[in-house]
Formats: structure tokens, C-alpha cells, sequence
């Protein structure tokens, strides 16, 4: 199992970029003018509270002290409470996760059911028409502002066929799926182009990759060394691509949940931001940054899983 | 790859229609963007920003092409001054992390051990923030405006630019013609500046401008949340945030000024591939 040694080894790479993500966030925070226990509290903070505040982070003792102190809250699972909502930052972030995190794999999942079709009649008619088009179309698709395109599908789908919801989030499964289709098409959308682009690379490579014209050469169709041989090959690649793009994916989720009004951790940070509700600010931040981490990781265990060959 | 965000993979895509020709459509829809945003006062039928009540919700006609919006104001109009504001944010969103990237880069990947390990745990760290929330992130500290925008791409966009150009230094230094300079008694900021950078730009440049797409789009989309231009500044993002509420009833509010930045973006990744095949520089 020496294949998958990485996975012990690589969490302690992680350390340095986690201790990083510590250090902006508690940077940002203290960045705000003013006295921060002041701007935590709000402005008719009570003396009291005021004090508390300063004891619990420490505020009036040096800088590495206070920074120590975060830590400490953090590793205690406090992250200070929401000037809005009256309640801890962790657990108002844990109501707000199902519905960004089904959001994001509905658009993984749909950008992919695009790409793939996309890809394949691109790769398989390399240099001729059907490829030319993929290209215009995919060229076009990454200057497509996904706030606008949603707002173009919410008035073709919901306006005027009067198929789907406008905005929101259901409270029964179906309910939710219906509510979560439009969002995650137009993240699909964006995301499919580019997914578009890799894949048909490497189905272009495995088209000529030896394992192609070994099975040709037993006879086996063209359709079938496609569908069996070069297509599962080339995912292994668009899986790392994935993960490369979580970032922008979770950017993307912020500005699409604000657009259909979705209640997950992305609107929560842009209101938090209009509502100055800083340590919501700071927490969504730090909970996204581990987030991508963890799915670089987990993309680096499903490279190697799926590629024999891959040593990390 | 890229901090910004999507990254572009290698497509080795067969020219379809020329570079020639790429190059020349890529340059024409930029300089007609360009012609548009300096001959503003010259070329909108209507003031941009002077509402009328008269004329409020008007869908596209002869008088208003692109229709009114429920101010009365003349979306074309809009628009063509719009352009001034969305090309200077894909151009100065490009260029302070460019600038800053490049000197970084340069410093990381010719000096090389600490130097170079520092800055790079620091790209690992900003890497790590999903770039848009580290933006938004900053720009709740500065106040909600279009220099916040500004300083907060400086602050995050840099670290794509210090990858690539570290990459092509590293190679560089190790070249006959580094060690020759060094040999000549050069000094370090004459190599680095003169002999290596040069040689190492290309790639920056092609990526530069699929950067100033995903760049537009950010701005645009910082500003369609309320938190980049202000209205009622005439800007493309806020033009669809403010259409938002009509679109049951007045499409053409929102749909026009999107159109405006897909067309735009598609100029700059036209202009990129282009580049990208004339330089022999594929990312």
C-alpha cells in the first residue's frame, strides 16, 4: 500500500498553508479601524460586553499574544458570534453548508455530463467541422458572466417557459433538486468549457495511445475502444483539473447563490459583508480555505486511485 | 496555474480560422471597445446618467435601440460609457498584479532559497483562499468601491504571475547566456531585468490576456453584488444588477449590458489564442 503513502505524509505539507490561512484571516480582522471589540460587538455594545470580549481575545496585550489567543478560541471551536444573527460563527456556518455543498457537486456532476458528449465529438472529429464548432462555442462560453447568465436562464426557463422556481430553496428533497437545477446549470455552463478543452486533449492522446490500437488491433470497434479504453482514461486527468478549479468554483457559488438566492455559505458572507458582520467574514473565509485544501487532498487520493501508474 | 481562477489547459487546438485572422478580430473588437470608451460624449445618443420619467421601461425602438431602463435612461448610452469603466478594470486589474508578479517571480526564481521558498509558502497561503472570497474578504476591510477592487486584485492576482515567471527563470538562469553574463561581471538587477526577464515574458503575456477576461468578470461581478462601482455610475455589472428586478417584464435592461462583456471577453481570448500560437507559448 506504499502507493498511498502521500495520504499521511501529505496533511503535514498542509500545515504551513493552514497555519497561513490562520494567520491572514486573524490579519484581516485586526485590519478593520476602530477598536475591534467595538466593531465585533456593534455599536451599542454594553461596557460589560465590551470588556469580556477584550479578556476573551486578549486585545490589550501584544500582537503574538492575541494571535496566540485565536488559535486557542479556534481550537476550542469558537470563532466569536455573528453581530446579526445573535449566534456562534461555526454553527451559524453549519446550517448554511447542504445548500452550497449540493450546489457544488450538482454543478461538478452537470459540468461534466456537458463536457463529455462535448469533448467526444471534438476528439473524434479532430481538425473538421464538429471540432471547430466545440472550440467557437467553448471560446465564447468563458466570457459568459455566470450572474448574468443565470439571470438569462431564470428569464428563458422560469419567465417564460414557467418550468422552474425563480429563487429560494425547498424544504422537501424534490423541492430542493427543482430549486438547485438553474443555479447549477449556469455554474455547469462555465465550468463545462473549460473541462470541455482538457478533456478533449487527452481523448485525442488516448485516441492514439497504444492501449487504442492494441484493442483495434483485436478487432474491437471504434465505438467500443472509445467508450471502454479512451474516455475512463482521459477523466484522470479532468479529476486534477477539478480540484485546480475549486476555488473558482466556490467563487463561482458565492455570486450564483446571491443571483437565485439561495441560502448557503456564499450568500451568508455577501450579506455578512454588507452587514459589516466581520467574524462571519472572517469564519466563511477560513471554513472555504480549509475546504479547497481538503479537496485538493482528496483529488490527489482519486488520481491515485483511479491511475495505478500515478505516484505522488 | 492560475489564482484567478478557471485555468486554462493546454488545448493544442488546430488554427481554425488563421492566426492572422484571429489576431485581427481579437485587435478590432478591442479597438472598437477602446474608440467607444474615449469617444463617449461623441458617440451616446443620451446622457448616461440624467434620468428621465418621461420615457421610463421603453423596450428597444428606433429612438432607444437597446431600450430604456426605470429611470429612463438610455441603455445604449449606458453602455458606450459603460466601456470606460469595464475596460479600465480588465486593464489596471490586469496590470498591478502583472507588475508585481513579474518583479516577485523574477526576485523567487534567480535568487532561490529562502527567498524563493518564502514567497512561494506565501502563494501556497493566497492560493488556498478561493480568490473571489479572498477579494470580497479585503475588500470588506477597505469599503465597497471601485480602488478597493483595485487593491484587493493587487493583493490576490500577483501570485499566478510569480508562478509563471519563477518557472521560466529557473530554467533561464541555468542557460549559456545567463552564466555568460554572469561570467561578464553583470550585475545581479542587469541580468535578472535585462537577459532573463525578456526572455521570460512571453508566457505572462498570453496568459495576461485570458486573465483580463476572468478579471472583467470578477469586477463585473463585484459590482453586480454592490461592492465594486457604485451606481449610478454607468458600469455593466451594476447595469445588470439594477435590470435584476424587471427582468419578468424588461429583459433588455439586463440582457444588453451582459452581451457587452461577453463580447469584450471574447476579443481578449480571441487575442490570447493568437498571441498564444505567434509566440509559440501554450500555458
Amino acid at each position: 500500500m506504499h502507493r498511498y503513502r502521500f495520504v499521511l505524509l501529505r496533511p503535514l505539507q498542509f500545515l504551513p498553508v493552514i497555519f497561513g490561512i490562520s494567520i491572514i484571516t486573524f490579519i484581516l480582522v485586526r485590519l478593520i479601524p476602530g477598536d475591534p471589540a467595538r466593531v465585533l460587538l456593534g455599536t451599542r455594545a454594553t461596557p460589560t460586553a465590551i470588556a469580556n470580549i477584550r479578556a476573551q481575545f486578549g486585545l490589550d496585550e501584544p500582537i503574538w499574544l492575541q494571535y496566540f489567543y485565536f488559535l486557542r478560541n479556534l481550537g476550542n471551536g469558537e470563532m466569536g458570534k455573528s453581530i446579526l444573527y445573535k449566534i456562534d460563527v461555526l454553527n451559524l456556518i453549519a446550517t448554511r453548508i447542504e445548500p452550497t455543498l449540493a450546489l457544488v457537486i450538482c454543478s461538478v456532476l452537470l459540468s461534466i455530463a456537458i463536457a463529455v458528449p462535448m469533448a467526444s465529438i471534438a476528439a473524434r472529429n479532430a481538425g473538421r467541422a464538429p471540432d471547430h464548432a466545440v472550440r467557437i462555442i467553448s471560446t465564447f462560453g468563458i466570457g459568459f458572466p455566470p450572474f448574468w447568465l443565470g439571470l438569462m436562464l431564470i428569464i428563458l426557463f422560469s419567465v417564460k417557459l414557467d418550468l422552474l422556481p425563480v429563487s429560494g430553496y425547498g424544504s422537501t428533497l424534490g423541492d430542493k433538486l427543482a430549486h438547485l437545477i438553474l443555479p447549477s446549470l449556469t455554474i455547469a455552463l462555465s465550468l463545462s468549457t473549460v473541462l470541455t478543452r482538457s478533456l478533449r486533449a487527452a481523448m485525442i492522446e488516448g485516441l492514439k495511445s497504444d492501449v487504442a490500437t492494441a484493442a483495434r488491433a483485436r478487432g474491437m470497434p471504434e465505438r467500443i475502444v472509445f467508450w471502454r479504453h479512451v474516455l475512463p482514461n482521459s477523466l484522470v486527468p479532468t479529476i486534477n483539473l477539478l480540484a485546480v478549479n475549486t476555488g473558482w468554483l466556490i467563487g463561482g457559488t458565492v455570486v450564483i447563490e446571491s443571483v437565485f438566492a439561495l441560502p448557503g455559505m456564499g450568500q451568508l458572507l455577501v450579506r455578512a459583508i454588507f452587514s459589516r458582520d466581520y467574524m462571519v467574514v472572517q469564519g466563511v473565509a477560513m471554513v472555504f480555505a480549509c475546504a479547497t485544501v481538503l479537496v485538493n487532498f482528496l483529488a490527489d487520493i482519486a488520481t491515485v486511485a483511479a491511475d495505478p501508474r500515478v505516484k505522488l | 496555474m492560475s489564482a484567478g481562477a478557471m485555468s486554462l489547459p493546454s488545448a493544442g487546438w488546430k488554427t481554425f480560422l488563421g492566426r492572422r485572422t484571429m489576431l485581427v478580430v481579437g485587435v478590432s473588437i478591442l479597438l472598437l471597445f477602446l474608440i467607444m470608451a474615449i469617444a463617449a460624449p461623441l458617440i451616446a445618443p443620451y446622457d448616461p446618467i440624467l434620468q428621465d420619467g418621461a420615457s421610463r421601461l421603453q423596450p428597444p425602438s428606433l429612438l432607444h435601440p437597446f431600450g430604456t431602463d426605470n429611470f429612463g435612461r438610455d441603455i445604449l448610452s449606458r453602455i458606450v460609457w459603460g466601456a470606460r469603466i469595464d475596460l479600465q478594470i480588465a486593464f489596471l486589474g490586469v496590470a498591478f498584479p502583472f507588475v508585481i508578479g513579474t518583479v516577485v517571480g523574477t526576485i523567487a526564481g534567480f535568487f532561490g532559497g529562502i527567498v524563493d521558498a518564502v514567497f512561494m509558502r506565501i502563494v501556497d497561503i493566497i492560493l488556498a483562499f478561493p480568490f473571489l472570497v479572498l477579494m470580497l474578504s479585503i475588500i470588506t476591510i477597505l469599503g465597497p468601491g471601485l480602488s478597493s477592487f483595485y487593491i484587493a486584485m493587487a493583493l490576490v492576482g500577483w501570485v499566478s504571475y510569480a508562478r509563471l515567471i519563477r518557472a521560466q527563470i529557473l530554467v533561464l538562469k541555468t542557460s549559456d547566456y545567463a552564466v555568460a553574463a554572469v561570467s561578464l561581471g553583470f550585475g545581479r538587477m542587469r541580468i535578472m531585468f535585462r537577459h532573463l526577464l525578456p526572455n521570460a515574458i512571453a508566457g505572462s503575456i498570453v496568459f495576461s490576456m485570458s486573465d483580463a477576461v476572468l478579471v472583467l468578470l470578477s469586477g463585473a461581478a463585484v459590482s453586480y453584488l454592490g461592492l465594486g462601482v457604485q451606481p449610478p455610475v454607468a458600469e455593466w455589472g451594476v447595469m445588470v444588477a439594477e435590470g435584476q428586478s424587471f427582468i419578468t417584464t424588461a429583459w433588455w435592461i439586463t440582457l444588453f449590458p451582459g452581451l457587452s462583456i461577453v463580447f469584450l471577453a471574447f476579443g481578449f481570448s480571441i487575442l490570447g489564442d493568437a498571441l498564444g500560437e505567434l509566440l509559440g507559448v501554450h500555458e
